[in-house]
């Protein structure tokens, strides 16, 4: 109902507010004080006018949420021939999710108590930025994993091989993601945890830690869907490491 | 240099403490320009505007005259390598006051998002009636910096001293607030991140923000 009434209050803009608005004349002068063209939902509440904070009954149905992940996988592997491809494409369909989760992320842990910044919000001291690769990886295993998926990730790693100091490895038991996706045979190799990967990357990116991140299947007897996600720093930040660690930098 | 010019200033700072008592309005309105720059430099958001606390209009004066505003941008661009120095050794989010461009008497406040993006305010003090030869603008910078000194005590001190710890918190409030609307702009599924922002209700907003706390 609400749209046609928005469409005949758009049209008596146009031709000068002649016909079809006068019986309308207040939501008229409202739309005429905003500039043209912007589009206001029929309820007027702008992305601006809604708050960021999560409230309990506001969680999304893991139903819906594997019948969407579904759709991302199917319409992923209609474009590509193999399931490295498969995986990029995944792999960057969560990246730009990962650079916005970490500025929504920060912002929920600095207002923890209303989405007002108004009066009393100074009594909490925001979280620091992560500086060093150790505090971005638990800023992943920890607050990360809990906004996502409600708990915290299995294990972190670093390697133990000496020729691979920059490998890192996070580990989920049970991805969420997979819940709901079983792979054909031929496609064992196939983790579409690629997708959480890609958020990892965009985490880590948006930090200014260049990364590549990839997702591997290591089940064991217990976890059947266990995955390892390895994060690989390039050169630059792990020079910048050791620039840091000289410097005394937490 | 120091030695010779430093007893003209601080004879000419006592002088400047006597006039702002003289109650001259124009003296404490500060004027802004505050700018978001993507992690890769490109401006994404610009605004200018003037003190609005204390019976300010909220229109900025700035020194240079019309035709040279690109100098606003100028300044502020070039205190990005003192950003990107003091973003690896501050891990909060707001990094205060980070840069000062003495011949214009321009402060630069930085505050920097999570994912990168980077809020600049400048902050520069309205030019001196007295001051009018260019020798003399030169000093007047640190003429201000000890004239806000004096006139600390003035309620209206935000306006006064651009590195008072009152001005930082008002603009630590500032910028929290424009933290909460980029947010909501980044959230928009329509929004990539290094994109212009254009919707008028996110200029709104900074400019709500601009008038409650500077």
């Amino acid at each position: 109902m609400a749209a046609p009434h928005r469409h005949a209050t758009m049209q008596s803009m146009s031709n000068g507010g002649i016909s079809s608005g006068s019986d309308r004349p207040q939501q008229h002068s409202q739309l005429s004080q905003q500039s043209p063209g912007l589009r206001v939902p029929s309820n007027r509440k702008t992305i601006y006018d809604r708050h960021l904070n999560r409230t309990r009954t506001a969680e999304l149905s893991r139903a819906s949420f594997a019948f969407l992940f579904g759709e991302m996988v199917t319409y992923a592997q209609r474009r590509v021939t193999g399931i490295q491809d498969l995986e990029k494409r995944l792999n960057e369909q969560g990246y730009p999710l990962g650079l916005r989760l970490l500025d929504l992320l920060f912002y929920r842990s600095t207002s923890t108590s209303s989405s007002a910044l108004s009066s009393s919000s100074t009594s909490s001291s925001p979280p620091n930025r992560p500086l060093r690769i150790i505090t971005l990886l638990h800023l992943i295993h920890g607050p990360l994993w809990r906004l996502l998926f409600g708990r915290a990730a299995d294990a972190l790693e670093h390697s133990v091989s000496p020729d691979t100091p920059n490998e890192y490895m996070i580990t989920d038991n049970d991805p969420m993601v997979n819940t709901y996706v079983s792979a054909p045979r031929d496609m064992s190799m196939l983790n579409c945890a690629a997708y959480v990967a890609g958020i990892i990357e965009g985490v880590c990116d948006g930090c200014g830690f260049e990364t590549k991140v990839s997702a591997h299947n290591q089940p064991t007897e217990l976890w059947p869907s266990r995955t390892v996600f390895l994060v690989r720093f390039g050169d630059p930040v792990m020079e910048r490491e050791k620039v840091l660690e000289r410097a005394g930098v937490k | 240099m120091g030695a010779t010019s430093k007893p003209a200033i601080l004879s000419s700072s006592a002088m400047f403490g006597s006039m702002s008592t003289l109650n001259n309005p124009n003296l404490l309105k500060m004027s802004y320009y505050f700018t978001i720059l993507s992690p890769t430099d490109t401006p994404l958001f610009n605004i200018a505007f003037g003190t609005s606390k204390g019976g300010g209009d909220g229109i900025a004066r700035f020194r240079f005259p019309e035709t040279a505003q690109y100098m606003n941008q100028f300044i502020i661009h070039s205190s990005l390598d003192i950003l990107e120095e003091a973003q690896w050794t501050n891990g909060g989010m707001y990094l205060k006051h980070i840069d000062t461009y003495p011949p214009a008497a321009a402060y630069i406040t930085a505050f920097l998002t999570p994912s990168g993006a980077r809020f600049l305010l400048l902050h520069q003090p309205p030019h001196l009636p007295s001051s009018t030869s260019t020798s003399g603008s030169i000093g007047s910078s640190s003429l201000l910096g000890t004239a806000g000194s004096t006139t600390r005590a003035s309620s209206s001190s935000i306006a006064a001293n651009p590195t008072s710890p009152q001005t930082e918190e008002a603009v630590r409030q500032f910028m929290n607030e424009v933290y909460e609307s980029y947010v909501k702009t980044a959230m928009s599924p329509f929004y990539k991140q290094g994109m212009e922002i254009k919707s008028p209700v996110f200029r709104s907003r900074i400019t709500a923000a601009g008038k409650k706390w500077l």
